[in-house]
């Protein structure tokens, strides 16, 4: 055990009088990252679980690799490679970067105001790092990402105290922010496509054409959209499902995402409550649309291509909302986030229900965000302790009046 | 108070928008581009700084039940003045500025100003203070508009201040700072370090 000699070793030099006590938090980052603590409570009753907030967010990193090794996969094979491992390792090549800029400089962040602050370093940004570039198209360039994860984590977690008391979820606020703020380059038919001259120097070359593809719109905008000959049958359902379409580089595969639901609730890190009423949120809200929407075909016949349009997406069967876009990688990954989410369990439920709701409703009536689930989970965590609120108050009223009947 | 006292106390330490929080909405709106930031700024200013020497001097001959409506007149009047005088010398800033001139008269400052201190006290101070105050808005609304107006258009003044160079090199203006909850932010940001310097304001 060389590396905890060493780390005894140094140990003294960061603690309170040493040379570098200054450094102290970065230390303590690193040593707890290498070694479980071993300091034991001393007074008092407290049951300590082996589950700590890093064993947590390393689960949640885990669930989140099926989402991220196929979402490599696709964005190679939406380039034109064939072969499954030349597709992967393009696809490896291109989203890496993200990644490391986003750890760096969200962790870079998180270890400036640790040690400005005297915290100690938390993990919750293991997971936000993670996260910020699966829900981010690849044609975002690097700075970009690197200003929208200086922005999530500075302005909606550190200004609120850091990791636990963020009211935002810090990861779609990076994604909110380089949407608003870079529209162009998040959204539109080249965003979603790897268009870099990588392959070239990887020595891998795309079937058919021998060019790179470089644009396509994705099924949610073309559901929007109306216009475009996009039709919600089987063979699409499954290349959605599986995920062989464009999106946001983790969210394309519905079934990677769901993997990673089945370890998150294995574990018991994510609430089935709140996955599950999100679902169930969106579905409900696709067969409202179902029963109100009006048959395209029955519409008068100088209604414009948008009425037409809404029309023919009030028609898409329910089940394609999950399917389509970032709805599942959202209920799954972003709306169970622990901090951001309601407390309570009932709570959990009209939370879910509603992010699942608000999610439909914006793709499905406001042509302009065609992707809802991100503006409805980011609503509804404003909403969260008002939704809590009400439910404690509630219960306190019901136990008040058992007491009265007692009487 | 001090008369000097009086005049930069409203620039940092009492300062209208980032610590009484008045006149938010305005500093939200209006604060896209620098040039129409400067003139509402001093627009309010200017309103501030006469009805506050007009109720001073008229503060003895007012019966207080009916001081309300006479302080409105008062503003009101001073706020056509401004309005009349932007349309006729700064109409395109005018017309940028569109409702945000007459709605002047309800900003929080100018009321508060002649409500808390014309009310009582002599002309000259009530007349100084008005100024401060107001221009202790105008540099708010300056710094925000100055940091909108660079990040989310390239520009100054109208001016480009980015070169085209970074352009074809890549950069793109952030779209998100011409949107108001941005200014919400960048004030948000500016009370902050105000605050960090001004260790008495920190809510405990």
């Amino acid at each position: 055990m060389g590396l905890r000699k060493f780390v005894d070793k140094i140990k003294p030099t960061f603690s309170e009088g040493g040379k570098l006590s200054f450094l102290h938090s970065t230390f303590e980052g690193f040593e707890t990252f290498l070694y479980a603590p071993n300091t034991v409570t001393k007074r008092g009753a407290h049951i300590r679980d082996c589950n700590d907030i890093k064993r947590v967010m390393i689960t949640v990193v885990v669930a989140l690799i099926p989402a991220m090794l196929f979402g490599m996969y696709n964005l190679g094979r939406m380039a034109g490679f064939t072969g499954m491992w030349d597709a992967f390792l393009f696809g490896l090549v291109e989203m890496l970067p993200m990644i490391v800029v986003s750890y760096v400089v969200g962790l870079s962040i998180e270890f400036a105001f640790a040690q400005v602050r005297r915290h100690e370093i938390n993990e919750g940004f293991l997971v936000t790092g993670l996260l910020i570039p699966l829900v981010m198209p690849i044609g975002v360039p690097l700075w970009v990402v690197a200003l929208s994860t200086a922005f999530a984590v500075i302005i909606g977690k550190e200004v609120f105290g850091g990791t636990g008391m963020n009211v935002f979820n810090p990861a779609l606020l990076a994604r909110a922010f380089a949407f608003f703020g870079y529209t162009s380059s998040m959204s539109g038919e080249t965003a979603w496509y790897a268009g870099g001259t990588v392959h070239k120097w990887l020595g891998l070359t795309p079937a058919g054409t021998g060019e790179v593809m470089t644009s396509g719109a994705t099924p949610l905008a073309q559901l929007g959209d109306g216009a475009a000959a996009y039709t919600a049958d089987w063979s699409n359902f499954q290349d959605a499902f599986f995920g062989f379409i464009p999106g946001s580089m983790g969210e394309t595969s519905t079934l990677a995402i769901l993997i990673g639901a089945v370890i998150l609730l294995f574990t018991g890190v994510a609430s089935w409550r709140t996955m599950i009423s999100v679902f169930a949120g969106g579905l409900l809200m696709g067969l409202v649309f179902n029963l109100v929407g009006a048959d395209p075909a029955s519409l008068p016949a100088d209604a414009t291509p948008e009425a037409i349009a809404r029309a023919e997406y009030m028609n898409v069967p329910a089940y394609w909302h999950l399917v389509v876009g970032g709805f599942a990688f959202g209920a799954v990954f972003m709306a169970t986030d622990p901090v951001t989410s309601a407390q309570t369990n009932t709570g959990k439920w009209i939370y879910g229900l509603m992010v699942g709701m608000l999610a439909v409703l914006i793709r499905v009536i406001n042509p302009a965000y065609p992707e809802g689930m991100m503006l409805s989970i980011l609503f509804m965590n404003a909403l969260a302790p008002l939704i809590d609120y009400f439910v404690v108050e509630r219960n306190i009223a019901r136990r008040k009046k058992l007491i009265k009947n007692v009487k | 108070m001090k008369l000097s006292k009086n005049f930069t106390n409203p620039l940092a330490a009492n300062n209208p928008v980032i610590v009484q929080i008045l006149g938010i909405c305005s500093a939200l709106a209006v604060t896209v581009q620098l040039k129409p930031a400067l003139v509402m700024g001093l627009s309010v200013t200017f309103v501030c700084a006469f009805s506050n020497l007009v109720m001073s001097l008229l503060r003895n001959g007012v019966p207080s039940r009916i001081r309300i409506i006479v302080q409105l007149v008062v503003i009101a009047t001073l706020v056509i003045v401004v309005d009349q005088f932007l349309r006729a010398f700064m109409f395109d800033v005018s017309k940028q500025l569109s409702v945000y001139v007459g709605l002047i008269i309800t900003n929080c400052i100018v009321m508060g100003r002649v409500e808390a201190f014309a009310l009582g006290n002599k002309p000259w101070a009530s007349f100084v203070d008005g100024v401060s105050n107001g221009l202790g808005y105008t540099l708010i609304l300056v710094i925000v508009a100055f940091f909108r107006e660079l990040c989310g258009s390239g520009k100054l003044f109208g001016m480009e201040i980015i070169p085209q160079g970074a352009y074809e090199a890549g950069y793109m203006n952030n779209g998100l700072f011409l949107f108001p909850p941005m200014a919400l932010i960048i004030i948000g940001c500016i009370i902050w370090i105000h605050r960090s310097f001004n260790k008495d304001l920190q809510e405990k």
